[in-house]
């Protein structure tokens, strides 16, 4: 068997995965924090924005993406001013469209983190001295711990997972766009099954093994703190 | 101008706040009342918690909460004011043992800002044992006397206090109590305190502020006002005045102590844990209080005084109130107690203002 065309979308959605994952927590926690510390009245608007990916088909997020991305799109016209070309059918574009398509995956678990702890750590870190942002690295970021494990772990999970945003954002080009779950369309469909069989289990395995490390993590977290 | 000037309005629903007080910048002042006359909101509002009208005057300093719209920066932020908070919940940081949760605010001191020390605050609170514990293996009373080493460690100039017992079974309040009362002796920084409890109020206040809906009612020094008829903080079965005694000695083998008036008569009271010659204040419940027109004999009553009545009010239906002044050779005192009497009694002896009477104090009524 030939392993460069198995091995090399591996290495390509773990490379997708773990960068998106990155880029979800620098977007995603001033979100989760905003989202749970503000009164202002557009915060449902807002939340509800966020969790559009949640309840939309994937293609349907796709397929706007490619077109505000594509080069006739506003926002393609913009990267092509900046002189990056397109991002549709790139590498950069799938991690475009993987970020939006788990935010609020992402964000939620940092938000409930966040909510969970109430202003009280906040007011007493208040009156000891710690001014707002001391305030949120100091007490709110440590006490969010488990929030922020479990947002990551499910990022990055979900990015390994995507199908319909890939296939109409990124296409299918070899170390470029093509991820695992494209991988794998693309063997059953050539009938090539020996392959898909591979990948497949791997990715029951991987899946598995993810929300196994999580459930564990979190369920030590929480003897933790209830001790 | 010495002191503390509190000036703040807000409006919350139902509620509104409207305070304007002048309180002495040193001792306890316990700001007293039901839940929901007000007393948090008004704590909250001076440690810059919450946003209002008003401002605080402390030393010097003004410390503004309005901040609506254009004048925002004028408002200043809890972190900048020389406080410190002990809320009721303890509130340790849970992800932090006991030496963090104590370092946090002492570390964000300069050197020349720590004007209480490490080692005392830790001495203090006898938390020397506990320091690499975890918040979560800590007793409720153990909790909040780290809390109370915290807000130290951040060397305020005023101490706030937010029911800071409420949250505790009667023996971690027992527990804590004595350190509360040693810190109000040693430690020179003026503390505002919360409470809706008459105990704390007798042991801890020097001054009281008396709040119901929002407003203040009364207020005064903690004897005047405890023993005071018409600003009557506490009504009904608690009512009482207090007084501040000298332990002379203890009868270990009846169980009592032996304490000295302010007019220099002796009383006897169920045997106090304090040493010989320390201060200590008594609440003599009016209940615990009789009135009888000469010396009696072959009572079991051990505290008998002459008293002069100053005034009387009629409360509850059948009852009268009775003001007494403690009288020695020399005259007036000035020491007050009250009376709690039948209407009947005070009919059937003739009682009225002016008169000289004994006032019998049963000593098993008197309270630390």
């Amino acid at each position: 068997m030939d392993w460069q065309p198995i091995l090399q979308p591996v290495w390509l959605t773990l490379k997708l995965a773990t960068l998106t994952t990155l880029l979800l927590l620098l977007v995603g926690t001033p979100i989760a924090w905003w989202l749970s510390q503000t009164t202002c009245r557009f915060k449902h608007a807002i939340s509800a924005v966020v969790a559009l990916p949640i309840v939309l088909p994937p293609t349907v997020l796709g397929f706007y993406l490619l077109f505000f991305l594509g080069p006739n799109g506003p926002g393609g016209a913009f990267t092509q001013w900046l002189g990056l070309g397109t991002l549709p059918f790139t590498f950069a574009g799938l991690v475009v469209a993987s970020v939006f398509y788990s935010l609020p995956f992402v964000v939620q678990p940092m938000q409930n983190a966040f909510e969970a702890m109430g202003q009280r750590p906040l007011e007493v870190a208040a009156t000891l001295r710690a001014s707002p942002w001391d305030r949120f690295v100091s007490v709110a970021l440590p006490l969010a711990r488990p929030g922020f494990l479990t947002a990551m772990v499910i990022g990055f999970a979900h990015t390994v997972g995507e199908f319909g945003v890939v296939l109409m954002m990124g296409g299918n080009i070899p170390g470029e766009t093509r991820v695992l779950s494209v991988a794998i369309y693309d063997h059953v469909e050539t009938m090539e099954y020996a392959q898909a069989h591979l990948l497949s289990a791997g990715m029951v395995g991987f899946a598995f093994l993810v929300l196994l490390g999580l459930y564990l993590v979190n369920g030590r977290i929480d003897r933790q703190v209830r001790a | 101008m010495s002191g503390i000037q509190a000036r703040f309005q807000s409006r919350r629903g139902d509620f509104t706040l409207d305070v304007d007080l002048q309180l002495p910048d040193r001792g306890v002042t316990a700001l007293f009342g039901h839940s929901g006359s007000g007393k948090t909101t008004l704590l909250r509002a001076m440690a810059g918690l919450d946003r209002c009208d008003g401002h605080m005057i402390f030393r010097d300093a003004t410390w503004q909460n309005d901040g609506q719209g254009d004048t925002q920066s004028l408002f200043l932020p809890v972190h900048q004011r020389a406080i410190a908070y002990v809320f009721q919940e303890a509130s340790l940081f849970a992800h932090l043992s006991v030496r963090g949760n104590l370092a946090y605010g002492y570390k964000r001191l300069s050197a020349e800002q720590r004007r209480i020390g490490w080692d005392a605050a830790v001495e203090w609170l006898g938390l020397e044992a506990m320091l690499d514990r975890s918040p979560a293996s800590l007793s409720g009373g153990e909790r909040q006397r780290v809390a109370i080493a915290r807000a130290l460690l951040v060397s305020p100039e005023l101490l706030l206090m937010d029911e800071p017992l409420s949250a505790l079974d009667s023996r971690s309040k027992a527990e804590i109590l004595p350190y509360l009362e040693r810190l109000h002796r040693e430690l020179n920084i003026p503390v505002i305190y919360v409470t809706h409890a008459v105990e704390e109020v007798a042991r801890l206040a020097d001054y009281i502020v008396q709040l119901e809906a929002g407003r203040v009612v009364a207020q005064g020094s903690a004897i005047d006002l405890l023993s005071s008829l018409t600003q009557r903080p506490v009504e009904g079965e608690e009512a009482g005045a207090l007084i501040e005694a000298t332990i002379r000695q203890h009868d270990d083998a009846h169980h009592l102590s032996e304490l000295v008036l302010p007019c220099g008569q002796l009383i006897l009271a169920p045997r106090l844990s304090a040493s010989s010659n320390t201060p200590v204040r008594i609440r003599i419940p009016a209940r615990e209080v009789s009135i009888s027109l000469n010396v009696p004999e072959g009572t079991s009553i051990l505290n008998i005084l002459p008293a002069r009545i100053i005034d009387h009010t009629e409360g509850d239906p059948g009852r009268v109130l009775v003001q007494l002044e403690l009288l020695t050779d020399a005259g007036d005192t000035g020491v007050r107690l009250l009376s709690r009497i039948s209407r009947y009694s005070w009919e059937r002896l003739g009682l009225r203002e002016g008169m000289q009477v004994q006032a019998q104090i049963k000593s098993m009524g008197l309270e630390r």
